[in-house]
């Protein structure tokens, strides 16, 4: 009787203990991420799915070496997919599973280049306008403003074709110019809110500088939706490069790209005969997309407490 | 309202200038002049560096500007095109037709589309149907245009031959006719379908959101308990409410369909301005390439000048300022 009563009191007490537990503390936002990954199964086979893609592009195309894949041996000219090239040769007899190593590689680093530089620019910029505002807010936006009505994909052909001795690093440069402004545009209308609460005034009573308020105060407070939109850049800007490669716009010719391998399918007869020339490419940044995208989804879902599954 | 509308006007100027600006310098960094495909073995270079002299080549930058600005804004005159010889304007002019023609049914099949999709999704949400519908919202999200115009040129195009995969009419159909019209439809379908599916993402999720809202408004529930059949609730009611937000998005949908315009166009060669855009640059065609992105920038400014105004005219917070 009475070790029964002292079990139940146990029980009762360890429950309590955990559900105050659990209400009293506030989960990190990793935990969050965590928890909806758990619920949603569908983005766990994403992020594995990325995970394999990233590392066998990244890991292939540091086995494989770029001149040896890029040579022409006019012997295996559309070489149909086979025992000596997986995935077939496209029309300089080049291994189209090499190049698409490589030039997912490419386009990754590209991608990931340009959604860095782009939200360094655009948070440093964004915590500025947004903690200071004033004028130099005003002529920072105007800027966003006039950027953003240019007809951006244009602009970016001409700069490519009027640069001399063009290479990787302009096209990375040229693409910056024209895509930080999202992210100032975020950032500062997160700053410009996180602003008005207390612990930003009782900062400034205490004499806190503003750089520390800025970068330690207020940017982790709105980390979670910069790194919801890195991701989501991230997959618009590859798919941005690998557009623009397709046009033959991207990168140097010499360059493989994603973009350029899904360009074969407009060489004559390819797009119905010769299917292993575009479509592993096509397929592959069909399938990034996808899956960035949804990873990005359900991390969005997991910083906004209204929308979460988990 | 009159006053932002004539303040965003106003803002407009410097932003052409600029825009101008940049166009007149990108002109200045391309290599050659209008004079260089002139250049051939018999041809005196004394002659050419007389003509050069005599077009204000020679001339300062800042003169040389004002002079091509002058010329466009005085008498539309944009230069000449080397591939096609004739007036860059008559050349333009008779491309942007084409895209026109293909930015309507674009639009038309974008509403035709996302409407009912987002109006039902909304109206069943969690159902099966809106399932459906939120992983079509996903999908056209995250396809990139290219692969999706490949995708459905591959199999609607080559494979099943529903559609023409390349140029803008048949040849040899007179103009002016029905089977003219009903040959130059045909030709646009699949491009329209492609751009058209691209631009409902927006206009679906947010007409979705709309009416789940809605269906917990006062004005709905009032509806309902005067009696008014829950169709006619949907139809007049909610329909008309959720239609002011797709209004207000008008003009990015115009300007996101000239942006998509050198994608499509070129993927499926048919034969509007972005295809001619890429078509310039490519046989360096420079008078014709710097005149289409001015005429974007410009054409793309007046895009959200619209909706700017339309967001004006429906949204009374703005109103009120």
């Amino acid at each position: 009787m009475n070790k029964e009563k002292n079990l139940t009191e146990n029980v009762a007490s360890k429950i309590d203990k955990e559900t105050l537990k659990s209400v009293s503390e506030v989960p990190s936002f990793w935990k969050v991420i965590k928890n909806e990954f758990r619920v949603d199964k569908l983005a766990t086979i994403c992020l594995i799915m990325l995970v394999i893609i990233f590392t066998t592009v990244i890991v292939g195309s540091f086995v494989l070496d770029q001149d040896e894949v890029m040579k022409i041996s006019l012997r295996n000219k559309y070489k149909e997919p086979g025992k000596e090239f997986i995935l077939g040769a496209d029309i300089g007899g080049r291994s189209i599973a090499g190049q698409l190593l490589i030039g997912g590689r490419n386009s990754i680093l590209i991608g990931f280049a340009v959604t860095i530089l782009t939200s360094i620019i655009g948070v440093v910029m964004g915590l500025i306008v947004g903690f200071y505002g004033g004028k130099v807010d005003n002529i920072i936006m105007r800027i966003c403003d006039f950027i953003s009505i240019l007809p951006t994909t244009m602009l970016i052909i001409t700069f490519v074709v009027v640069i001399p001795k063009y290479t990787m690093w302009h096209f990375i440069f040229i693409m910056t110019i024209f895509y930080w402004v999202g992210m100032t545009r975020l950032v500062r209308s997160k700053a410009l809110s996180e602003n008005r609460r207390d612990y930003i005034n009782a900062s400034r009573i205490m004499g806190t500088s503003d750089l520390k308020i800025m970068f330690t105060g207020i940017l982790p407070n709105i980390s979670s939706i910069i790194i919801v939109n890195l991701i989501l850049g991230f997959a618009g800007n590859m798919g941005i490069e690998t557009g623009l490669s397709f046009l033959g716009f991207g990168l140097p010719p010499a360059t493989p790209s994603l973009g350029t391998l899904v360009s074969y399918a407009r060489t004559p007869g390819a797009m119905t005969s010769k299917l292993w020339l575009w479509l592993p490419a096509s397929l592959l940044i069909l399938v990034m997309m996808l899956c960035i995208n949804y990873v990005g989804q359900a991390i969005k879902r997991a910083s906004d407490a209204k929308q979460r599954l988990g | 309202m009159w006053k932002t509308i004539l303040r965003r006007v106003l803002l407009m100027i410097p932003q052409i200038i600029i825009l101008s600006i940049i166009v007149f310098i990108l002109g200045q960094m391309m290599p050659g002049d209008p004079f260089t495909g002139l250049i051939t073995p018999d041809m005196d270079p004394l002659v050419i560096a007389e003509l050069r002299e005599k077009a204000g080549l020679n001339d300062p930058l800042p003169v040389q500007y004002k002079n091509w600005i002058t010329k466009i804004l005085t008498k539309g005159d944009f230069g000449l095109s080397y591939t096609y010889k004739m007036p860059v304007a008559t050349l333009i002019g008779s491309r942007a037709i084409n895209t026109l023609w293909l930015s309507l049914l674009t639009l038309v099949l974008t509403y035709l589309i996302a409407i009912p999709l987002g109006m039902y999704a909304g109206r069943y949400n969690n159902s099966a149907f809106d399932k459906g519908v939120i992983i079509y919202n996903f999908v056209s999200y995250a396809i990139p245009q290219f692969i999706l115009a490949l995708i459905l040129l591959a199999i609607f195009g080559y494979k099943l031959g529903w559609f023409p995969t390349t140029g803008s009419v048949e040849i040899g159909v007179q103009k002016g006719t029905f089977a003219y019209f009903l040959s130059k439809l045909h030709y646009m379908i699949l491009p329209a379908i492609t751009a058209a599916v691209l631009r409902t993402t927006g206009t679906i999720q947010y007409l979705r959101n709309e009416v789940i809202d809605a269906k917990t408004q006062d004005y709905v529930k009032t509806a309902r308990s005067k009696g008014v059949p829950i169709d006619k609730v949907y139809s007049h009611h909610i329909f008309r409410n959720s239609l002011l937000p797709i209004a207000a998005f008008f003009g990015f949908t115009i300007t996101g369909l000239l942006g998509g315009a050198v994608f499509i166009e070129t993927i499926f060669s048919y034969s509007g301005m972005g295809e001619l855009f890429i078509s310039s640059i490519t046989s360096r065609d420079y008078s014709v390439m710097n005149t289409l992105v001015l005429l974007f920038g410009v054409l793309t400014l007046f895009g959200s000048l619209l909706s700017d105004v339309i967001m004006t005219i429906v949204d009374p917070r703005i109103r009120i300022e």
